[in-house]
């Protein structure tokens, strides 16, 4: 189901626990490293392997907020939107993103690029403003220093 | 100033590295914990230290060690609550990734003083580079025998997994983070019985935050009367803090408990940008009550000063207000927070979060209705020792602190009287 080398990682991480279904956050994350989002397929087979019901999976992957069971983009640019982030000015540069792509808070680029999100805190306050990029973090952000983080990203 | 958790910061990413960490006098204090200390004296140490929960609580540590049954039939399990996501801190961010190791050894002298074999280290999924760090750095510690089937020769089995969380508040709450290690909904366990006694996969199981756990190494090494010395009398030893917002050097710092909050705020963060004046501090994390400038001034770092104010020292993230800050601004972005993380489980938190933002929706758009601060106030008050879990506390406490302090910046978001007589006429 997964690539052999992601079924090993996940053997490899089923034996952390005394239960299989303590895996379930961990091989949800490996789901969505293989098909970019957690696909109904990836919720059917984890069940399976996990000795969980579909709907017990589900409802793990609709609580957490870091799964998507929708396609999005290949960058995931999330604003933190709280407090600290606030004070330093975390509004602009979501306004900055999403003018300079076209794309509104929780909207994807056409081209499949990029999602545009905000998010509560990454706990980088005292670097705030802060922009996470899949798991990549650009602390003390500023209009400029996104314009050159998405021109990088646009390269790719 | 003594440092306690800190000492290896100015190397940066070095002390990731366990021969670094090992040049610089890291796992003595386990190799001392096996030569000097049974379990129980461990826990006797660490109870006179004084040390109190980092995490938030503030729960005095070595009472909630001394709470484990010696006897379980099952196994016990000592899981470290490194799911930092307390708006305004990031301190267990800069322990993990500048001294991976400090943390280890400081858990793995507590799963010795409890008896516990396996153990985890619950990671916000956000802090995914960081949960590498920390998986590399137990890596070493395996190779070099500090963790394993034996360690150091003790016969003592002790191993150590990270486990990611995956974006919930709610799962920095020890019964959620639990479920959530379960690999269930971060919803909160009905206490008692206290984690303790049954926990983790029904076993008795201490949950720790990093800083909390970081700080047993030293103890052991200097004694936890040295610990205690270090701060003040009920509030031991040192605490990291992290200041955002309105200052010029923003950053984790760590001073003595009972360090005076503007000496922070003036000398380690260079005061405030501009030369504008201070209005307000949130001083442990946003779910605190606020205090106002004066009300800084006359304050210290500790657990017991914080409450001379009505406040509390939390998670001891600081975070600073100008006088250009609208604290309605401020209490509403907070307000959205506690909403968005409501687990949903009870009606208080989960009712009462969405109310709370409605009412300040309105009052956004200058609409407040008269009476609207009262219905804060007073939806607030219908959440708080209410709800299932403290989440419904923390969404409470900053609004009605901010109403109580800063009453001006919601009076004006009520349409006035005369206002709506115009628009009526209109």
């Amino acid at each position: 189901m997964f690539s052999e080398a992601n079924e090993k990682k996940l053997d490899e991480i089923m034996t952390h626990y005394p239960v299989k279904r303590s895996a379930i956050l961990p091989a949800l994350y490996i789901a969505q490293d293989e098909h970019g989002y957690v696909t109904d397929d990836d919720i059917r087979y984890l069940a399976k392997r996990l000795d969980m019901r579909i709907n017990e999976v589900e409802e793990v992957v609709t609580f957490y907020t870091m799964y998507s069971r929708k396609p999005i983009g290949k960058y995931k640019l999330q604003v933190c939107r709280t407090l600290s982030c606030m004070l330093m000015g975390a509004e602009q540069i979501t306004e900055h993103i999403s003018h300079r792509l076209g794309c509104g808070i929780g909207e994807t680029t056409p081209d499949g690029k990029f999602t545009l999100q905000e998010v509560e805190c990454l706990g980088y306050c005292d670097l705030a403003p802060v922009l996470q990029v899949n798991f990549d973090y650009h602390e003390k952000v500023t209009s400029e220093s996104v314009d050159k983080v998405i021109d990088g990203l646009q390269q790719k | 100033m003594t440092k306690v958790l800190t000492n290896r910061f100015d190397l940066k990413g070095g002390a990731c590295d366990i021969d670094v960490y090992l040049k610089t006098g890291g796992y003595q204090a386990l190799a001392r914990t096996f030569k000097d200390f049974t379990p129980d004296q461990v826990i006797e140490e660490v109870k006179k230290s004084a040390l109190r929960g980092r995490g938030g609580a503030g729960f005095p540590t070595g009472m909630k060690w001394g709470f484990v049954p010696k006897e379980s039939k099952r196994p016990k399990y000592v899981v470290c609550n490194a799911d930092e996501s307390e708006p305004g801190t990031g301190k267990d961010r800069d322990l993990m990734r500048y001294d991976p190791h400090l943390l280890i050894e400081g858990m793995i002298i507590a799963a010795y003083a409890l008896g516990a074999r396996d153990n985890y280290i619950y990671i916000r999924g956000e802090y995914w580079y960081i949960k590498e760090i920390l998986e590399k750095a137990i890596a070493q510690a395996y190779e070099r025998g500090y963790l394993g089937k034996n360690v150091l020769g003790s016969g003592f089995e002790c191993n150590l997994y990270v486990h990611p969380g995956a974006g919930a508040y709610i799962c920095g709450e020890e019964t959620a983070l639990l479920e959530s290690l379960e690999g269930k909904r971060g919803h909160p366990r009905l206490k008692p019985p206290f984690p303790a006694v049954v926990g983790l996969y029904g076993g008795p199981t201490i949950v720790n935050n990093v800083e909390t756990l970081a700080a047993v190494p030293w103890i052991i090494q200097n004694g936890g009367e040295a610990y205690k010395a270090l701060g003040t009398e009920k509030s031991g030893g040192t605490k990291l803090f992290t200041v955002s917002g309105h200052v010029n050097r923003p950053g984790n710092y760590e001073v003595a408990m009972g360090y005076p909050l503007m000496s922070m705020v003036n000398n380690e963060c260079g005061g405030i940008p501009g030369g504008r004046k201070l209005k307000a501090i949130i001083p442990g994390g946003s779910s605190v009550p606020i205090i106002t400038a004066e009300e800084a001034e006359k304050v210290n770092l500790d657990y017991e000063s914080m409450g001379t104010v009505g406040s509390m020292l939390g998670s001891g993230g600081v975070i600073v207000m100008d006088e250009t800050v609208d604290i309605f601004e401020t209490t509403m972005n907070v307000t959205h927070f506690y909403k968005h993380e409501s687990c949903g489980w009870c009606t208080p938190c989960r009712e009462g979060t969405r109310w709370l933002f409605k009412v300040f929706e309105r009052m956004h758009r200058y609409e407040g209705r008269p009476g609207d601060v009262e219905l804060l106030y007073d939806l607030a008050d219908k959440i708080l020792g209410k709800s299932f879990c403290p989440l419904g506390d923390a969404a409470a406490m900053p609004v009605q602190s901010a109403i109580q302090k800063f009453r001006d910046d919601f009076d004006r978001r009520i349409k006035s009287t005369l206002v709506q007589i115009n628009t009526a006429a209109d």
